[in-house]
């Protein structure tokens, strides 16, 4: 009976203790927009919700915490920096290659003064001779403070935070999760838009493989975000997405054109629809209606954004790049200060008078 | 549980000395619980009662298995086929333990994850499901690999 009703929880490190609240500062009214809605009012104190837990999807995560990541990250960006990960060693395997990712991450740790071991594909590993994960990573945490693991098997950060004795950090576990991209996408939304409640969100492309687009949706939901569809009858968001954001409330709409969705939201989020998934003429003929240009931005209210996860490779028009619209460069620098956040926050119970605004 | 004695009237089938009784199994389930139980054990004694009449239910199924005395462990894995059972541990013709089932929240061990790629597969782990209803049907998510099956998947 007990092992069978077990309930695992994620985030198994050690129990949370309330201590020295970090104090955010209040967030600002966006200006100019004629926004109303509800602010985060963060401006009481708060404790670390992140200390000591593990990172292994965004589902784990409360709207409360997220705010918080996101609220740090805008602090670290701004220059609040402190070597929080001085004598600390942390463990960044890649069991599976992803180079933007990696190198963000080791950023991130070099940023803060953190010692980093590890490698960066699964080759030369001892998954090669055999060896299961559980021990690989039971080993690693030994070793480590932390540890920030890609591979290409869903679960397998899951099972990994089962198994340390240190923070485990999901950096991407083959289709699932990818909870950093996430949380940098939310940071740049908050950043450029000031707040993430309320916000009217298309999302644009392969609405049906992108996992990022699948994660922010329902992060954002839980933010009373309203969001418009823009894909291909064949890349339409799945159904159990589309019933999970309708659980939470959240309204949508599918949209056959992107650029009459254009006028009515506050950030467009573009992803890039694979060639692959269709023959040459059908993927001429409809790729088309899911590009961006710069023309069809004019009737844009001012504080629209772009974004997108990069790589791009036709979808946003090179036209777009120097519009005052573009964020997706911003965005992937981004994942630094967001990765920071998250590893300052896991690894320090209090991250001190620098976060007191 | 408690209630003694034996009710010749509540069994149709010959009464049994001891085992367990399932019981008030939804007509067509029956052979999803013998499945299951003989999953557990291929060589469990088992007889088998279909479409029989129920004041409560109108129809339903059966499943009486000789010598052995389930645990509630045990009663919980079949109750992902049928939610509504009750389970009569009994021995010598006495009912010792009842289980009315209830959905587990999780089940551990007993199917693999049909997601292929799902990291439960080949590390030292059972599988591990997060059990949900949702309207009229099951659903089960991996605590590995985080997707959700239909029920229907695991018969």
């Amino acid at each position: 009976m007990a092992s069978n009703r077990r309930i695992l929880f994620p985030g198994t490190g050690p129990e949370f203790r309330p201590t020295t609240p970090v104090v955010c500062r209040q967030i600002q009214n966006r200006t100019g927009t004629g926004y109303t809605g509800a602010q985060m009012t963060l401006d009481h104190a708060m404790p670390n919700l992140l200390y000591n837990k593990d990172i292994v999807s965004i589902t784990d995560l409360s709207p409360e915490a997220l705010e918080y990541i996101v609220q740090t990250a805008e602090r670290i960006k701004a220059g609040a920096v402190r070597p929080w990960l001085a004598d600390r060693v942390l463990a960044s395997c890649f069991f599976e290659a992803s180079t933007r990712t990696r190198l963000s991450f080791e950023t991130a740790v070099h940023r803060m003064g953190g010692q980093l071991i590890g490698f960066s594909d699964g080759g030369n590993t001892s998954a090669k001779k055999g060896e299961s994960l559980a021990d690989t990573i039971r080993m690693i945490a030994s070793y480590t403070d932390a540890i920030i693991m890609r591979h290409p098997q869903e679960g397998a950060a899951r099972l990994a935070s089962e198994f340390s004795s240190v923070p485990i950090i999901n950096g991407g576990d083959g289709a699932n999760q990818h909870p950093t991209q996430t949380l940098l996408d939310l940071f740049s939304i908050y950043e450029c838009q000031g707040t993430l409640e309320n916000l009217s969100i298309a999302l644009v492309g392969d609405l049906k493989y992108g996992r990022t687009v699948h994660s922010l949706a329902l992060a954002l939901a839980r933010f009373g975000c309203t969001f418009r569809l823009i894909s291909p009858d064949a890349l339409t968001m799945p159904d159990y997405l589309l019933e999970e954001l309708s659980a939470q409330g959240a309204y949508y709409e599918r949209s056959s054109s992107l650029e009459s969705v254009i006028p009515e939201v506050d950030v467009v989020y573009m992803t890039r629809v694979q060639k692959e998934r269709f023959d040459p003429t059908e993927y001429m003929h409809l790729a088309s209606d899911y590009i961006l240009r710069a023309d069809m931005l004019s009737n844009a209210q001012p504080h629209l954004r772009v974004l997108h996860p990069l790589p791009r490779v036709d979808e946003i028009d090179v036209s777009v790049d120097s519009t005052p619209f573009a964020y997706y460069f911003t965005q992937a620098e981004n994942g630094v200060y967001a990765r920071m956040a998250l590893l300052a926050l896991i690894l320090n119970e209090d991250l001190g008078e620098v976060m007191n605004g | 549980m408690g209630e003694s004695g034996r009710k010749d009237r509540q069994l149709q089938v010959e009464a049994i000395r001891r085992g367990t009784v399932i019981d008030h199994v939804p007509a067509g389930n029956g052979i999803k619980i013998v499945h299951r139980v003989q999953k557990l054990s291929p060589t469990a004694r088992l007889t088998v009662g279909l479409n029989l009449p129920s004041g409560q239910m109108g129809s339903k199924d059966l499943v009486k298995v000789d010598d052995w005395l389930f645990t509630e462990e045990q009663a919980y894995e079949l109750a992902l086929f049928a939610p509504e059972a009750t389970i009569n541990v009994i021995d010598d013709y006495r009912v010792v333990n009842k289980f009315k089932m209830s959905l587990p929240d999780t089940v551990q061990g007993v199917f693999d994850c049909p997601n292929s790629n799902c990291i439960s597969h080949n590390e030292p782990v059972q599988s591990h499901f997060h059990v949900m209803q949702e309207g009229d049907h099951v659903a089960l998510r991996c605590h590995y690999c985080e997707r959700k099956f239909r029920d229907t998947l695991f018969n």
